[in-house]
């Protein structure tokens, strides 16, 4: 599968690292829900380290579409918020 | 996948779809790609240098804050001296304050650098990506038949596509952070202008204004703490203490 992160590039991960990445989302988004943003932060950078240790960057001259493409890294407690208030993170 | 990156996958296509909508053969998407890749060039040079110009005015700032905490300390420890506690717990408290937001600055200017070397990053990229776009092209034509080729050629599209919606996000991103800077470096000048940062030996008529609001501020804990270390250390030293400059006599 290919993962972006925002305002990163790509990354070439094993299919099998998608349900645990959904999970993760998943839990990341009750954690903003609940206000948690201690637990929010944790579960993002577990994201990230999935990424990390599992992926490689995309060569830069292939041309493909990302199955997933997650914020930028740096992405705030409140921009996270955002994104589920339907503010988004960046509006349009 | 529903939230985060859902919601970011969401936006994202939203803004592919409207980058490519207009082309109706995928190949065409080239020409209007290199349009569009001007555009944001154009955008991206212009971000940049309004994240050099607010990082340059945090500098600047920062280096000014510097020389004034400088003074200050001087000033608490002189007043100390002299038994004027009211007017070193002053002083201290104007320096707790410029120290505050020096760090603050500091903590915007290493993001400012982030993000100009992450714009930076990003321009690079795309610039090979539609580089390479415009090669593939001609060799998918040349392979395949052309139903297949359409296919393929859509395929690549929506890559550079991608690239360059994702350009344009971080560009927002970027524009959106230097304004919040900007906002901050103006909120700082204010205060300097209100005197916050002055010297002592400059507290005016208008100082009952400006202590009320430092008091409301500053970390009371930490400037007693700093007081009470600085009489430690005067305490032993006694007699050679100078004089006030200056304030003394204004007030006389």
């Amino acid at each position: 599968m290919i993962v972006r992160i925002s305002g990163e590039g790509q990354f070439k991960l094993p299919d099998e690292d998608a349900g645990r990445l959904n999970e993760l989302d998943n839990r990341a988004v009750n954690a903003v829900e609940q206000g948690d943003e201690t637990g929010f932060k944790e579960l993002w950078s577990q994201m990230l380290e999935i990424v990390a240790s599992d992926g490689n960057a995309v060569d830069g001259d292939e041309l493909v579409e990302s199955d997933v493409i997650l914020p930028p890294r740096d992405i705030t407690f409140d921009e996270a918020r955002g994104e589920f208030t339907g503010d988004g993170l960046i509006p349009d | 996948m529903p939230g985060l990156a859902g919601r970011m996958s969401t936006v994202v296509k939203a803004k592919i779809s409207r980058l490519l909508d207009r082309a109706e053969d995928p190949g065409e998407t080239l020409d209007y790609g290199y349009q569009k890749q001007t555009e944001l060039l154009q955008n991206v040079k212009k971000g940049i240098a309004d994240v050099v110009t607010s990082k340059k005015r945090l500098q600047m700032q920062t280096q000014k804050l510097e020389q004034q905490v400088v003074k200050l300390d001087t000033q608490a420890r002189q007043a100390l001296a002299q038994g004027r506690e009211d007017l070193a717990r002053t002083a201290l408290e104007r320096k707790t304050l410029a120290q505050t937001e020096m760090q603050s600055l500091d903590t915007q200017i290493k993001e400012l650098e982030a993000q100009q070397e992450q714009l930076t990053a990003n321009e690079q990229r795309l610039r090979q990506k539609i580089e390479q776009f415009r090669t593939k092209k001609e060799v998918i034509k040349a392979q395949y038949s052309a139903a297949e080729a359409q296919v393929r050629i859509s395929e690549a599209a929506n890559g550079v596509g991608e690239e360059m919606a994702d350009l344009g996000l971080a560009m927002q991103r970027a524009e959106d952070k230097t304004e919040t800077m900007r906002a901050r470096a103006s909120a700082v000048e204010e205060l300097e202008k209100a005197g916050a940062f002055d010297d002592i030996t400059a507290l005016g008529s208008g100082g009952d204004d400006i202590d009320r609001q430092l008091a409301e501020l500053t970390s009371g804990a930490q400037v007693d703490d700093e007081l009470s270390k600085m009489k430690a250390e005067l305490g032993t030293g006694g007699g050679d203490a100078p004089a006030l400059e200056q304030g003394e006599e204004e007030k006389a």
